[in-house]
C-alpha cells in the first residue's frame, strides 16, 4: 500500500508521508494500537515459548543428573586430555591407520553405491506421478520411513549375527540405512520433475515404459548422481565411527585407543580423518558442482 | 486439417543426422568412462572392504531366521498375557527411551545455542573481520567433522559413565552442523534492513538484533528442528558407548541374543522416532508457511 503510494508520489512524495506520520504519531498510535504492539496471542507466544523451552531444559537437566561437580571436575580432566593429545604422532602404526581409513572409505563407497543402485528402482513405485496407485506409493514411502529410522549403528549389530564380524558388516548396514534415505529423496526428485517431457512421449506414441526411460530418467538422473555425492560424503564420517560396534574401519582403533588412552595415537587418527573427509568433500563438491551447478540439493 | 511436414534436402539431413551422432557418442563414451570409473572404484572397495558375497549368500538365511526369531510367539488364546511377556521390560524401557528424548533434546538446544553464538561471526556479510570469519568456520568444520560418538567416547571418560556425556557429544556434533547451516541464512538475508541500521549508526549487537534477527528466525527454528530430528536416531545409539538413553538396552539383548527384547525394543525406537518425524515436520511447515505469509 505505502509502496505503491511513493512510487506514484515519487521521493518527495515518501517524505512528505513520512513527515506527515511523524508529525501525527500519537494519533497514529491511537488509531491503530495493533499496528505499533504485538497481538495478545503472538505476545503470549514470544514469552511463553522462550520460557517453556527452558523450563522443560531444567527438568531435563535434572532427569540425566547433571551435576556442576561432575562438569567441572570433567572439564579439568578433559584439559588434561587435550595436553596429553600434544604432539599428536601415529607412534609406528602409521600404515595401520592408513590401511584402516582406506577400509572405511571402502564401505562408505560400496555402501552408498549399493543403496543407491537398489533404491532406485523402488523409488519409481513411491513416486506418486510414476504409480498412482495410493496404496503403492503410500505403503513404499512408510517402509522407507522405517528403514531409515534404524540408525546404521543397529543395522550393523544386526548384519555382524548374518556376514559375521569386519568390514562387510558395515557395507550391508550403510547399505540398508541409505537404502531409506535414498528412496525417499530419489522419489521426491521423480516427483518433483515436470510432466511435459513425459507427456509429449506418450503424445508420440510412447508406452509407460518409454515414459519413464526418455522422459523422467534424464531429469532425474543428475539430482539424484548429487544426492548420492552428498551422501557419500556424509557416509565416510558415519563409516569412520561403524568399527565401534566391530563393523570395519577406522572405528575399532578409535574405540580401543580411546579405551587405553592414548591420547596421541588417537589426536593422529582424528587428524587423518579430517583430513581424509576434507579430501572427500573437496572431490564431490566439484563433482556436483559440474553436475547440477550450484543449486541446492535435499 | 492435413499438415505437411517438410522433409529436409538429403546433403542438409545427413550433416545433422551426422552431427547428432556425434553428440550422442560423445556423450556415450563420456557415459562409459563414468560407468567403468564407478565399476573400478567399487571392485577396490569391494577388496578393501573384504566383501565376501558367498558368505553373504550361504548366510542370508540367518538374516531371514533371525528376524524371524525376534517375532515373539502369540498364540490366540491369550494374546494380552503374551503381549505383556513381550514387552516385561516396558516401564523400564519406556525411561529410557524418555532419557533418550531428553539427550537429543538438551544436546540439540546447547548446540543450537552456540551454533547461534557462532554463526553471526561465521557468515561472510555480518563478519566484523576475516581472521575470526575463518576461526569461526574452522572450528565449526571441526565439531562436524568429528562424528559424536568419538566424543561421547571421550566425554563418556571425561564425565563418567551417563546421558550427561551424550548430551555434550550431540551438544558440540550439533554446534557444528546448526552453525554452517545458520551462517548460510545468515547469508542470504536482505541486506537492506542491515545497512538501514548501519545508518542510524546502530553497533552490531543492535544490527544484529532488529535488522538480522528477525529474517533468520523462523529458518534457524526450523533447521533447530531438523536436527532434533536426527539427534533422536543419534541419542539412541549413545548407549553403545555407555552414553545413556536405550542403546544400552539394546546393545544388551542383541549381543546376547534375546531375541524377542530386540524386536520389542527396535519396534519402540521406530515408532518413537517416526512420531518424532511427523510432529517436527508439521511444526516445520507452519513456521515456513508463517514466514511466507509476512
Amino acid at each position: 500500500m505505502s509502496e505503491s503510494f511513493s512510487t506514484s508520489a515519487g521521493p518527495s512524495g515518501r517524505g512528505r508521508l513520512s513527515a506527515a506520520a511523524r508529525a501525527d504519531l500519537a494519533g497514529l498510535k491511537a488509531r491503530h494500537p495493533e499496528a505499533f504492539r504485538l497481538s495478545p496471542r503472538n505476545r503470549a507466544m514470544v514469552i511463553l515459548v522462550p520460557l517453556a523451552i527452558i523450563a522443560v531444559a531444567f527438568g531435563a537437566m535434572v532427569a540425566l543428573d547433571f551435576s556442576l561437580i561432575r562438569i567441572l571436575n570433567g572439564l579439568s580432566r578433559l584439559g588434561r586430555f587435550a595436553v596429553l593429545m600434544m604432539p599428536p604422532a601415529p607412534e609406528g602404526r602409521f600404515f595401520v591407520f592408513l590401511g584402516a581409513l582406506g577400509e572405511t572409505l571402502g564401505i562408505a563407497f560400496l555402501g552408498t553405491l549399493t543403496a543407491a543402485l537398489l533404491a532406485f528402482p523402488v523409488a519409481f513405485l513411491a513416486a506418486r506421478n510414476v504409480i498412482p496407485n495410493i496404496f503403492v506409493h503410500f505403503g513404499t514411502r512408510r517402509a522407507f520411513d522405517v528403514i531409515r529410522s534404524v540408525d546404521t549403528l543397529i543395522w550393523a549389530l544386526m548384519w555382524i549375527n548374518v556376514v559375521g564380524l569386519g568390514p562387510f558388516a558395515g557395507v550391508l548396514a550403510m547399505a540398508c540405512s541409505d537404502f531409506g534415505s535414498f528412496g525417499k529423496l530419489f522419489s521426491e526428485a521423480i516427483e518433483a520433475t515436470d510432466g511435459k517431457a513425459s507427456e509429449g512421449i506418450a503424445a508420440s506414441g510412447g508406452s509407460r515404459v518409454h515414459q519413464v526411460r526418455f522422459g523422467l530418467v534424464p531429469g532425474v538422473l543428475p539430482v539424484i548422481a548429487s544426492q548420492v555425492l552428498y551422501y557419500f560424503e556424509t557416509n565416510t564420517r558415519s563409516a569412520t565411527i561403524i568399527g565401534i560396534v566391530g563393523a570395519g574401519g577406522v572405528g575399532i582403533y578409535l574405540t580401543e585407543l580411546i579405551r587405553v588412552l592414548e591420547l596421541k595415537q588417537v589426536a593422529f587418527l582424528i587428524l587423518m580423518i579430517l583430513v581424509t573427509v576434507a579430501i572427500i568433500d573437496f572431490i564431490s563438491t566439484r563433482l556436483r558442482l559440474a553436475i547440477i551447478g550450484n543449486k541446492k540439493i535435499v | 486439417m492435413a499438415t505437411a511436414i517438410p522433409v529436409l534436402p538429403e546433403p542438409q539431413a545427413r550433416a545433422l543426422a551426422s552431427a547428432y551422432a556425434a553428440a550422442v557418442s560423445v556423450r556415450r563414451w563420456r557415459g562409459a568412462a563414468v560407468l567403468v570409473t564407478i565399476i573400478l572404484l567399487a571392485l577396490v572397495s569391494g577388496y578393501l572392504a573384504h566383501v565376501r558375497p558367498v558368505t553373504l549368500v550361504t548366510n542370508i538365511g540367518n538374516f531371514g531366521s533371525f528376524i524371524v526369531r525376534t517375532i515373539p510367539d502369540f498364540s490366540s488364546g491369550n494374546l494380552l498375557a503374551d503381549m505383556r511377556a513381550w514387552y516385561w521390560n516396558f516401564p523400564a524401557w519406556l525411561g529410557l527411551l524418555g532419557q533418550t528424548i531428553l539427550i537429543a533434546y538438551l544436546g540439540t538446544l546447547m548446540g543450537a545455542v552456540a551454533a547461534f553464538a557462532l554463526c553471526f561471526v561465521a557468515s561472510a556479510n555480518l563478519a566484523r573481520s576475516r581472521w575470526s570469519r575463518v576461526g569461526a568456520r574452522r572450528l565449526l568444520e571441526f565439531c562436524r567433522t568429528v562424528p559424536d560418538i568419538v566424543f561421547a567416547l571421550i566425554f563418556v571418560i571425561a564425565f563418567g559413565l551417563g546421558p550427561m556425556a551424550g548430551v555434550f557429544a550431540l551438544a558440540i556434533h550439533t554446534t557444528g552442523a546448526l552453525g554452517k547451516l545458520f551462517a548460510e541464512v545468515v547469508e542470504n538475508i536482505d541486506m537492506k534492513p542491515v545497512e538501514g541500521l548501519q545508518a542510524t549508526g546502530a553497533s552490531w549487537i543492535q544490527t544484529v538484533r532488529y535488522g538480522v534477527l528477525p529474517q533468520v528466525a523462523p529458518g534457524f527454528a526450523s533447521y533447530a528442528l531438523l536436527r532434533f530430528e536426527i539427534n533422536v536416531r543419534g541419542a539412541g545409539v549413545m548407549g553403545f558407548v555407555g552414553a545413556g538413553g536405550i542403546g544400552q538396552e539394546f546393545l544388551v539383548a542383541i549381543r546376547n541374543f534375546y531375541y524377542s527384547d530386540v524386536s520389542a525394543i527396535l519396534l519402540m525406537i521406530i515408532a518413537t522416532v517416526i512420531v518424532i518425524d511427523l510432529v517436527t515436520e508439521q511444526v516445520r511447515h507452519r513456521l515456513i508457511g508463517f514466514e511466507g505469509a509476512r
